[in-house]
């Protein structure tokens, strides 16, 4: 129990909880300590996220999770051509809120709520990369309603529609040299809340032997469609306030399909591995493509992402009744290719280090707490394709992104 | 297990608290001065590094001198304080100099009538004297010999015509009499730049050639404004003026002086702009009826010009083609008693023959040889003084002239200078072992483009409204903008990082301005 201990914190200590692009992998505390793996894993309401039709599996009639993440994401930034410096240092709290209920032998429901898309970067105003990103606060909130059917004790399947709400701040400069009279730098910023969205989940869930569940289970690409969002220019000279003036936007941003497979297996009443495989299918984001209302020209900016796998395994030991610990590890591939790499999500590969235990209060409810380390390396990229008079140009440098979270939540089941 | 939980907050308490680092974190100590020692930098030389752009210095211009920007770099390796003369009273940032003519406030681009216009403020610069030694000794207008000229900053000099003295080192001076020179060596320059000697054969240029070159005279206080430097008297100066800043062992950059044919003031006007469509403003059928107008006169001269062998001199202009400037080459043969003779036998009064004698006795149309210079723009097709229709049209129906062309004889003597000039600038810094800055190949590469790190392609081309974020040239032509001295900057650390093993970084161009451009002035 002690040496499983150790390991788990230095599991912590080496590794941590994001995956590439601008999604966050944090969706409950239980899954989010075994390397953020579910989808072949039945152990509380979580599983709605993961794989509804684990749904069907669980052992009480009532299952609820709720929790939340504190999320510190830091990234730094430096070209040694120019003598450029800069950091960004960004909080978050992404929250999740998962109730199961059996209504019969073979017919679950549910609700899930949780937010895997977020982004928040915020360098300084004006800062060297301020033609690309001065600041991003981008965030959605999916609300799941579900139902898994079992249709054996051996194969169940799950899903429901989802509910997508979001919003998105942007900013940034005009170009690189722009000033008004005062010599201030000319900005946009655009702003989007209450984008609303329809899309999907589905999946099964098939355990071969007691022992082992394999899963599977599929989100659907969901596009935010700002429609009508507001797009404010600050510090443009006078001769130019006739073409950039107020006006609204449209924009689309796609949250791309993601599927996941894995499976799980109890090696004994306390033991039990997980491993997934997600497939992000990236590729939809091709460009942000900005289209204001007035004659300000449409900002078309190439973003060419490619689909990003991740690889998880996660592991759980139940040390008895009243306490069960968690460890696991990730590789997330960052959708992010070469010569793409803008400020405003620069994320490269990294690999996820995440622990967390469970405490039972009562047999009814209980605590989870989690700790995620995502390690990136450092890496020297640029982004190619910010066109300045006709030109292409880059903005290259050095970015090294720490990223932790530690996070709470409870379990109350009967 | 209590103590377990106090674990796992210490942990927590200490995963927030990690920033990122790198391997090599970026810090004043991963840059270094090499062998240069930029303790005391102090820079010589004329207008371009005085911070001159849009025609003047201003407050905010003069942030922008290469030698201010150099110095922010040298500041992380050694490099000492680094000052310019004050422009503090210049608070509306108008530049200029009050109270004196030709003095103007600096250029912006009125988005109104379209041209570079003066600010419509008036300047707030006096010559208050201020008799302080900066470390920024570039003096606009400065040519090599005045670096050593006592004087030069007598405001009594102002009064005397012509003029012996500059308003802008009168402003500076440490005493009347002082040089240049000396006032730079009073800051014991460790480190130096030396970019003179543009004006020892620019001002000949930009006046279009009213000057004289003064090849083979040594008396440059002989020496007229726009006149053309002997390279014997400019070697001599600009051997006189390394041997006094070296002379304590300073190490420094000279740079060479960029070519005529790099810079807009030069290269914008084509000699061949009159199309039907220019000519009838807009309209293509009032346009070909100018030419066909135009084509009358020629054809009258073209006649006159045959008869002494002289027709290559006009041709008929195309209704369709992009047709030549009419302009006054003084290196041509005055055929005008030819021209009055003819036009008197075929019945003109002599008054009227004997002006278009004078007018096109030197005309002839415009090649790719010349040169129409910048400010012409806005004289073709005005009327000269008095010069009644139909000749009332300036490069058209009247010969542009002397001041308005830069002319192909003018430019062999202009190049030739020029060479002479580099030859001994290149011959005098290698012999004391100094770095230089061939401004001159950096210009040149300019006009067929010149690719920068961040993969943008500059050229040497005027403003342009498609070239906003890139043109390197403020609105007089001749200087660069803020954008172009980040430019030279760069060029001149990339000498210096080489010759001297340093290693400084550079600046960003793409992030300074370019012109001011105002909704009316």
């Amino acid at each position: 129990m002690r040496k499983l201990l150790s390991l788990t914190i230095m599991a912590i200590s080496v590794t941590s909880a994001f995956a590439g692009g601008y999604r966050v992998s944090l969706q409950g505390q239980k899954q989010l300590a075994m390397g953020h793996t579910g989808v072949a894993v039945v152990n509380s309401a979580e599983v709605l996220f993961f794989n509804p039709a684990g749904m069907a599996f669980l052992e009480n009639d009532f299952n609820a999770s709720i929790g939340g993440n504190a999320l510190f994401s830091r990234t730094k930034f430096q070209n040694s051509t120019y003598n450029w410096k800069s950091s960004t240092e960004n909080f978050g709290t992404p929250f999740t809120a998962y109730v199961a209920y059996r209504v019969n032998d073979w017919l679950s429901a549910g609700l899930a709520v949780y937010t895997p898309y977020g982004s928040s970067v915020d360098w300084d105003q004006d800062w060297q990369g301020s033609h690309l990103v001065n600041n991003i606060d981008l965030m959605a909130v999916y609300i799941q309603p579900s139902i898994a059917l079992k249709i054996s004790d051996r194969f169940s399947i799950g899903g429901g529609p989802i509910f997508v709400t979001g919003s998105v701040e942007f900013n940034r400069n005009l170009s690189r040299s722009l000033i008004n009279e005062q010599m201030q730098r000319s900005d946009v910023t655009i702003d989007a809340s209450n984008v609303t969205a329809w899309g999907w989940t589905a999946g099964f869930m098939f355990n071969p032997v007691d022992e082992m569940r394999i899963g599977l289970n599929y989100r659907s690409e969901i596009t935010m469609e700002a429609r009508d969002g507001d797009a404010t220019f600050h510090d443009i000279p006078a001769f130019l306030q006739g073409t950039f003036s107020n006006t609204t936007f449209n924009a689309d941003l796609p949250l791309p399909a993601e599927l996941t497979v894995g499976l799980s297996y109890e090696f004994s009443d306390k033991f039990m591995m997980a491993f997934d495989y997600n497939r992000a299918f990236w590729n939809v984001y091709d460009a942000l493509v900005v289209d204001f209302a007035n004659n300000v020209p449409t900002s078309v900016n190439p973003r060419n992402y490619k689909d990003a796998s991740t690889y998880r395994v996660g592991a759980q030991y139940k040390a008895n009744s009243k306490f069960a610990i968690r460890a696991g590890w990730y590789f997330d591939e960052s959708p992010v290719q070469d010569g793409y790499f803008a400020p405003e999500t620069p994320r490269n590969d990294s690999m996820g280090f995440t622990g967390g235990l469970t405490y039972q209060i009562t047999p009814k409810l209980g605590v989870d707490v989690s700790f995620l380390y995502l390690h990136f390396k450092e890496v020297d990229n640029s982004y190619d394709y910010y066109s300045e008079d006709g030109t292409l140009v880059g903005f290259e440098g050095t970015y090294k992104n720490v990223v932790f979270s530690p996070g709470v939540g409870l379990t109350y089941s009967f | 297990m209590k103590n377990k939980f106090i674990y796992i907050a210490i942990l927590t308490a200490g995963f927030a608290a990690c920033e990122p680092e790198f391997e090599n974190e970026l810090s004043n100590s991963s840059y270094s001065a090499g062998d240069a020692d930029f303790s005391s930098y102090v820079a010589l030389g004329n207008s371009l590094t005085a911070g001159f752009m849009d025609g003047t210095v201003s407050r905010v211009s003069q942030q922008y001198s290469y030698p201010n920007l150099l110095a922010q770099q040298f500041a992380l390796v050694g490099g000492g304080t680094f000052t310019q003369p004050s422009y503090a009273e210049d608070v509306n940032n108008t530049g200029g100099i009050s109270g004196i003519p030709g003095f103007n406030t600096r250029l912006i681009l009125d988005a109104g009538s379209q041209s570079p216009e003066p600010i419509n403020q008036p300047s707030t610069i006096t010559l208050a004297p201020q008799a302080t030694a900066f470390n920024n000794m570039g003096v606009p207008g400065a040519k090599s010999f005045h670096l050593l000229a006592p004087g030069y900053g007598n405001p009594a000099g102002l009064q005397t015509n012509p003029l012996s003295a500059n308003p802008y080192y009168v402003r500076h001076a440490t005493s009347p009499n002082a040089r240049i020179i000396d006032d730079a060596m009073a800051k014991n320059p460790t480190f130096f730049t030396n970019w003179i000697g543009s004006n020892d054969v620019l001002a000949y240029a930009t006046s279009g050639g009213l000057g004289v070159n003064q090849l083979g005279n040594t008396n440059v206080a002989s020496y007229g404004s726009n006149d053309i430097t002997d390279p014997t008297a400019f070697a001599g100066v600009y051997s006189a003026t390394i041997n006094t800043l070296t002379a304590n062992g300073a190490k420094g950059v000279v740079a060479t002086i960029p070519n005529v044919t790099s810079i807009p003031f030069f290269t914008t006007v084509p000699y061949n702009p009159l199309t039907a469509t220019v000519l009838g403003n807009g309209n293509v059928a009032n346009g070909q009826a100018a030419i066909q107008q135009a084509n009358v006169l020629y054809a009258q001269l073209r006649q006159i010009l045959s008869f002494f062998g002289q027709a290559n001199r006009i041709s008929l202009w195309t209704l369709e083609g992009r047709n030549p400037l009419l302009i006054r080459d003084e290196s041509l043969t005055n055929l005008s008693a030819q021209i009055r003779g003819a036009l008197l036998a075929s019945g003109l009064s002599d008054q009227q023959a004997t002006f278009y004698g004078q007018t096109f006795g030197q005309a002839r149309q415009a090649n790719a040889n010349d040169l129409v210079l910048l400010p012409t723009r806005a004289v073709i097709g005005t009327a000269p003084n008095g010069v009644p229709a139909p000749l009332n049209a300036f490069g058209i129906s009247y010969p542009l002239q002397d001041e308005h062309v830069l002319t192909a004889a003018e430019i062999i003597q202009v190049n030739t200078a020029t060479t002479a000039f580099n030859n001994s600038i290149r011959a005098i810094a290698e012999s004391k072992g100094l770095a230089i800055a061939d401004m001159n190949a950096i210009l040149n590469q300019l006009v067929s483009g010149l690719r920068v790190e961040d993969g943008q392609i500059y050229t040497a081309n005027y403003f342009s409204t498609s070239r906003i974020n890139t043109t390197l040239f403020s609105l007089d032509g001749i200087h660069p903008n803020a954008r172009g001295y980040a430019i030279i900057t760069n060029e001149i650390i990339k000498v210096i990082n080489r010759h001297y093993n340093a290693r400084l970084p550079l600046v960003s161009a793409g992030n300074f301005p370019g012109a001011t451009i105002l909704p009316t002035n």
